[in-house]
């Protein structure tokens, strides 16, 4: 029997809207030929069925937000031969990282009326705060074309091929005109990783910096750019503060305006 | 394992805990206790960690609502995004225009496909044709699921024109759309619609002929209702036992209660407790304002309300399914793109509502906002919470019912209850622990 076993992809779920695990059930166009060539070892959201671990490839989606999962993710990455975080929540703790700059005791009552059933973490924190990650995806939520480009390269033995420049490269692309030079829309594009296609400026939106910092963004520059345009410190903190709020430049930025 | 074992077993031990799954990890969970042959307590848990939206969003922008509510659920953001938006609009006295109520509808069309598709094709259908998934479905029956796909995959094509992507739409505003989609950008969809107008119609044949376990409820149901079309993005709250009210008093008929076990909030009625919200309350409550085509289709199937069994819900949700086609070919149809596409907005103190039909089920927020537009205080009420308490009764009536059923038999088919629901799969059904603890 010499037949080549088929290798098991695992998706893990932490905190998160389960957005970026349903982008793989979003490529209709592949997810029979994936499902073909793999062995779907562990997808609560599509599947009952469990296989054991050890796993060739994990995704790991969402945050970690206790302690359980604090501890989970350790059995994970025991577990998984390549692991690899997909998202924002995943990658830079998401939007429940919000909750990093104030004290989260703060926040319970005003979601819950008996706080004490409550246990959480005082910080949402991404993966690779906890163990090692292999591979980043960027996103809330991820872009279907770099999952595929990420599963196909991981299984075949190379690395995935993809961007680290910025949202303003796929505008160049895509031919859009610039909203921040031609209108002075407020847009995170130069700070912001690639990936997602510059979505936003191409339906007359300013980026929002769903896809997070871009390596060596300029961060500073943009701030004083939008100051000297009349954008007072406040606005300047919320818009570095959303869904990758807690992601290194991103952060920094944000603390720089309070 | 045969029900005289499973009996046996029962009337020796103390406790049975059934533990089916190699993980318990998770966020749902199931249990049962049985004692002396009755079903003794229920609990559907959530254990989804909390993520405290409704505090982060205090000193928010009114403007950023719908992006971040919407990341309280990835597969139904528009309904997030629709009733925070509303919600912003009805505090500062503002009203959309009939273009852009009209593109709304739409791309919810859009969400209502893709997210019944991807429910009865891949997350229930394969309960009732023995299935672990549609991928392992796929093996045996490689045509219908790469129909399911097609048919998910419009969906998600009119988010995407409408709304810029489809998980988390970027064009999506208080007020209307960054940008209205060109006529041309929209009529690039109709051959592909009625393409699915004929797939939904299948779907509807197929489903219905399943085998649906005998099991009716007294519900009462809940949906919003308007008297010009089947509710999807605006209209008052009704039930079939009288309540009749505008969203904007939701809270003086509701309310929530925090129980030990789920950190999602039981939702109830003041007075009456459980209830039910989601495709079976509007097809029940608004049957006669579906299109010809499906109430013909319907009496076809034999599927005409009262629909009292919830296991019918995927058939309920494949006439939704074909509604929504129809309705998306309507409005294309008559599409002009609206001028504004966003209403301009002066923010103002003030206090608003907002509620809609999510595919799974009315969705309903409330903001309160400074003279800046500034958030102080948030509610959310998302459907799933309002099923809870409804899905712990269906799980007693049920195993009570059924208690005599062999015990792997009884946990999938517990399993399907949950996933009648169709809670969002943030409650992650398909992680179901199934514990019964049987004393005698
Ligand atoms: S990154 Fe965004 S889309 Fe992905 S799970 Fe987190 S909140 Fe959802
Ligand atoms: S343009 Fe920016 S905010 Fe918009 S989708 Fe792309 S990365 Fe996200």
């Amino acid at each position: 029997m010499a037949t080549h076993r088929k290798p098991k992809l695992a998706v893990w779920k932490f905190a998160s809207c389960d957005g970026c695990q349903l982008t793989l059930l979003d490529c209709e166009d592949e997810l029979l030929a994936v499902a073909g060539a793999i062995d779907i070892a562990n997808f609560p959201e599509a599947s009952r069925a469990v296989i054991k671990g050890p796993y060739d490839v994990s995704l790991v989606e969402g945050s970690i937000t206790t302690a359980h999962d604090a501890e989970r993710i350790h059995q994970i990455r025991r577990d998984s031969k390549i692991l690899v975080t997909i998202g924002a929540c995943a990658t830079g703790g998401g939007i429940q990282a919000l909750r990093n700059f104030t004290d989260v005791k703060s926040y319970i009552p005003v979601v819950y009326a008996k706080p004490d059933y409550i246990k959480t973490l005082n910080k949402s924190t991404p993966i690779a705060d906890h163990v090692a990650v292999d591979f980043e995806l960027r996103g809330c939520p991820i872009s279907k074309k770099q999952l595929i480009e990420a599963i196909v390269a991981l299984l075949a033995g190379r690395k995935p091929q993809l961007p680290h420049y910025s949202v303003c490269m796929e505008c160049k692309r895509r031919d859009t005109t610039c909203l921040a030079v031609a209108e002075g829309v407020p847009c995170l594009g130069p700070v912001t990783q690639a990936g997602c296609g510059a979505i936003c400026p191409s339906y007359h939106r300013g980026c929002f910096g769903c896809f997070g910092p871009k390596e060596l963004s300029n961060t500073e520059s943009l701030s004083h750019w939008w100051q000297s345009n009349g954008m007072d410190n406040r606005e300047i903190v919320r818009r570095f503060r959303s869904f990758n709020a807690y992601a290194d430049a991103f952060r920094k930025e944000s603390e720089a305006h309070e | 394992m045969s029900e005289t074992k499973t009996a046996s077993i029962a009337s020796k031990d103390k406790i049975i805990k059934v533990d089916y799954l190699a993980r318990v990890e998770g966020e749902g969970s199931l249990y049962v206790k049985v004692k002396g042959g009755k079903v003794k307590n229920v609990q559907f848990k959530i254990f989804e960690p909390p993520r405290f939206f409704e505090a982060f969003l205090r000193g928010r922008l009114y403007k950023e609502a719908p992006d971040i509510t919407a990341r309280i659920c990835g597969i139904c953001p528009i309904a997030y995004q629709m009733s925070s938006s509303q919600a912003m609009e009805n505090a500062f006295g503002v009203k959309v225009s009939p273009g852009i109520r009209d593109l709304r509808r739409l791309i919810y069309c859009g969400e209502w496909i893709e997210s019944h598709v991807l429910h009865v094709y891949m997350l229930h259908g394969p309960d009732f044709l023995g299935y672990e998934s549609a991928i392992h479905m796929a093996k045996d029956h490689g045509d219908l699921v790469q129909k399911a796909l097609r048919m998910k995959k419009l969906g998600n094509e009119i988010m995407e024109v409408v709304g810029g992507r489809a998980i988390h739409p970027i064009n999506v505003g208080v007020g209307g759309f960054y940008r209205a989609p060109s006529k041309s950008e929209l009529q690039a969809l109709v051959d592909e619609l009625q393409w699915c107008r004929e797939a939904a119609i299948e779907t509807v044949r197929l489903v219905a002929g399943f085998n649906f376990p005998e099991f009716d409820m007294d519900y009462e149901y809940v949906a919003l209702s308007h008297p010009d079309e089947y509710a999807i993005t605006e209209g008052r709250l009704i039930s079939n036992r009288g309540l009749n009210i505008d969203v904007s008093e939701y809270e003086q008929f509701f309310e929530e209660s925090h129980e030990t076990h789920s950190h999602a909030l039981h939702s109830a009625i003041k007075g009456r407790g459980a209830y039910f919200v989601g495709p079976l309350a509007r097809f029940n409550l608004n049957f006669n304002q579906l299109h010809d085509e499906e109430k013909k289709l319907a009496e076809e199937v034999k599927c005409v309300p009262p629909i009292n069994n919830p296991f019918k819900g995927i058939v309920v949700r494949s006439l939704e399914t074909l509604y929504a086609v129809n309705e998306s070919l309507r409005l294309i149809e008559s599409y002009e793109p609206p001028e504004p596409s966003m209403i301009a907005i002066t923010p103002k103190a003030g206090r608003g509502q907002g509620c809609t039909e999510a595919p799974r089920g009315i969705c309903w927020h409330r903001y309160t906002l400074d003279d800046k537009g500034l958030i102080q205080d948030a509610k959310i009420v998302p459907p799933t919470s309002q099923n809870q308490k409804q899905i712990e009764k269906d799980l007693h009536q049920y195993v009570s019912q059924y208690i005599h059923l062999p015990k792997d038999q009884l946990t999938w088919q517990c399993e399907q209850a949950v996933r009648n629901y169709d809670p969002c799969i943030s409650c992650a059904t398909h992680f179901l622990k199934l514990e019964i603890d049987r004393e005698e």
